[in-house]
């Protein structure tokens, strides 16, 4: 966990009291609507179908046991007693009155917790890998280079009012599990042949109405130039970036009307033009930031323990065990994914007294300390294996000790119709439905590994383009009607998926997604070759016979 | 540039002035009795737009009440009861359309 120090409290309680008189000048009058709505926006909180909405970020996603708890506080203080989790390391709550904003954010502020830059055009909240510091397979924390980037451009004013918001992801590991070539910036950890620590750079990546997949457009580039680099991509699209068209306004399409070759050199000249003056993070800045960070002290243990092997005599452990908890890289340790994706609830929802459950099961079994991830889960990032089964019995009673992970019914979907001001259909009531259809776990490991993601509007929230079988509401003379890809992926070897033909109504779209497993389970080649490689084996036109000729 | 309020408003069929309320977001009506109302079956119903223009223009005026008002369609049954005009007119008048999380008695 990164230490805040008293330069950041002073930050968030300047600007809790900053808010508080806004707030209090909008009630007034003395601000209107129009004036105040930027405002309001830059501390994250929205205006939704039938109440306001605060988006509260957590930084890289990770999160403290004592921020856990605050955020059950302000879910039954201030709201309805929950909160969601977005796909993008955010936590919402979606029922707020503008006329308790102040306090409510001034308890967040108590633990550092805010909302700052998680809307408005510029820099938002800074994505990784929710496995950060604890998988195997990373080169580098990545979480520490996610900080460095967030106190450089948090109310960086060259960078407050871009053409459009800005979002960065970084991974330290291969496989992705961040989707960071969907981030208009992509950077992932590298280390040259050498033993450099360096990045590989990407930009334009996006989903929405015109979704790209970021390019590289430096394949390698020293830590010590990460700030300046950055600053000079940032500096290109403010210069150039489209300010006159919302719906063009995101840097990809600056790229892609450039050409990444075009882009990369603007942003050298532009680097090489301000270096003299551009901040450099050397190694000591590095070794100043990475002591802010307090890793947990480990305990030198084995794998595989005894109280491990003997809870495998329970099934349902064992079930649970292979689909929920995943390699450590530290001996006699795991990574344990919390699924928000029971059945028949809406993805990314979490009540308080699940929150508090977690906070407590974090200090008990985890150093105190929680992830989410862009999937809409939680994570305990270090138990002991030999706890695992303890931690699972506590989970199980909760109903926490869902065996989904990465199965059909670990769906990623946004707020919908049934929240959001922006959106033409209804996103949660699908998930459930679809939940509901392959409740049965034995029937969902057969299915294998299957991402399904939806969004309520093109704006694409629940990043349908990167599901495996993505679902888009759109409207049609006020009837909502779905239009389904195929064969979309988020990981390192990202791609957009294919739309199958026209949009179906809202009552078929479940029966849609039984009719594509069907055919999936018909088509593959092997009971291991997952859904989206027979997609991309096989292409979409079976799957598009089935559907079609049925409906 | 026209005002929004100096544009023409079509309207296809009967309408409701709805709005959020400013102080907690919460979906209002302009009400049958003057003021605003949390309940569409006490809303003023209009029928043309120079009368929704009209209410549109007073919403303006009280900016420190509501915020976002708009024309909203509604429909008018049989027994009178005045109804929500879409689905989106629905959701905002009763919430979303599943149970929201289950919260423990007493918390």
């Amino acid at each position: 966990m990164y230490v805040y120090d008293e330069f950041d409290r002073t930050l968030l309680n300047e600007r809790v009291a900053e808010f508080r008189d806004q707030i209090k000048r909008r009630l007034s009058g003395e601000l209107t609507e129009e004036e105040f709505r930027p405002l309001r926006l830059m501390n994250g909180t929205y205006l939704q179908l039938h109440a306001y909405m605060l988006r509260i970020s957590i930084p890289y996603g990770t999160i403290s046991s004592k921020q856990m708890r605050m955020l059950a506080y302000v879910a039954r203080r201030y709201d309805r007693g929950y909160g969601h989790f977005t796909t993008r390391q955010n936590i919402q709550f979606h029922w707020i009155k503008l006329e308790e904003l102040p306090d409510a954010m001034a308890d967040l502020a108590s633990v550092g917790l805010h909302g700052m830059q998680t809307s408005g055009n510029c820099v938002r909240n800074i994505s990784t890998d929710q496995w950060a510091g604890v998988a195997r397979d990373e080169i580098e924390d990545p979480r520490l280079y996610a900080e460095i980037l967030r106190q450089h451009l948090t109310i960086h004013p060259e960078f407050s009012f871009l053409p459009r918001k800005f979002k960065i992801g970084v991974t330290g590991a291969m496989p992705d599990r961040a989707a960071v070539r969907m981030h208009d910036l992509g950077l992932w950890l590298k280390r040259s042949e050498t033993g450099e620590i360096g990045f590989e750079v990407a930009v334009g990546g996006g989903l929405g109405r015109t979704p790209y997949l970021a390019q590289t457009i430096k394949p390698f580039l020293p830590r010590r130039d990460l700030l300046g680099y950055v600053e000079a991509i940032l500096r290109v699209y403010n210069q150039y970036g489209r300010r006159d068209n919302v719906w063009k306004a995101r840097i990809k399409i600056l790229v892609h009307a450039l050409g990444a070759e075009k882009f990369a050199q603007e942003v050298e000249a532009e680097f090489q033009s301000a270096k003299e003056y551009s901040p450099v993070l050397d190694d000591t800045l590095i070794a100043e930031i990475a002591g802010r960070f307090a890793y947990p002290d480990y305990d030198k243990l084995a794998d595989n323990p005894a109280e491990l092997q003997a809870g495998f005599r329970d099934e349902r452990f064992r079930a649970w065990y292979f689909n929920a908890v995943s390699p450590h890289r530290v001996p006699g340790y795991a990574i344990v994914t919390i699924s928000l994706k029971p059945e028949g609830m809406t993805p990314g929802d979490c009540t308080a007294d699940k929150m508090e459950l977690l906070a407590d099961l974090a200090d008990r079994y985890c150093f105190g300390e929680l992830r989410n991830g862009h999937e809409q889960n939680l994570c305990l990032p270090s138990v002991r294996q030999r706890d695992l089964h303890e931690l699972w019995l506590k989970l199980d009673a909760a109903e926490l000790a869902l065996a989904n992970v990465n199965l059909i019914t670990d769906i990623i979907a946004c707020p919908g119709l049934d929240y959001c001001s922006l959106a033409n259909a209804r996103a949660i009531p699908v998930a459930m439905e679809i939940t509901r259809r392959f409740a049965n776990l034995e029937l969902q490991r057969n299915i294998g590994r299957l991402h399904i993601n939806i969004s309520g509007c093109i704006n694409a929230c629940g990043h349908h383009h990167i599901g495996h079988i993505g679902i888009l509401g759109v409207e049609k003379n006020d009837q909502e009607f779905y239009q389904i890809t195929l064969g979309g992926k988020a990981d390192e070897n990202a791609r957009l998926g294919t739309l199958i033909g026209p949009a179906v109504p809202y009552d078929k779209v479940a029966d849609i997604v039984e009719d594509i497993v069907a055919a999936y389970i018909e088509l593959r080649a092997r009971p291991d070759e997952i859904f989206v490689d027979t997609v991309k084996r096989v292409g979409i036109q079976p799957f598009k016979d089935r559907v079609y000729a049925v409906h | 540039m026209t005002s929004p309020l100096d544009q023409k408003l079509r309207i296809d069929g009967p309408v409701a002035i709805t709005a959020n309320r400013l102080t907690d977001g919460a979906v209002i009506h302009r009400a049958r009795q003057g003021g605003w109302t949390t309940d569409l079956a006490a809303a003023l119903v209009v029928t043309t737009s120079e009368e929704a223009i009209a209410l549109l223009k007073e919403a303006a005026g009280q900016g420190t009440l509501v915020v976002g008002d708009y024309a909203a369609p509604v429909e008018i049954a049989v027994d009178g009861k005045i109804l929500p005009g879409n689905l989106r007119e629905r959701i905002r008048c009763a919430g979303p359309t599943f149970e929201l999380p289950r919260v423990p008695v007493g918390v």
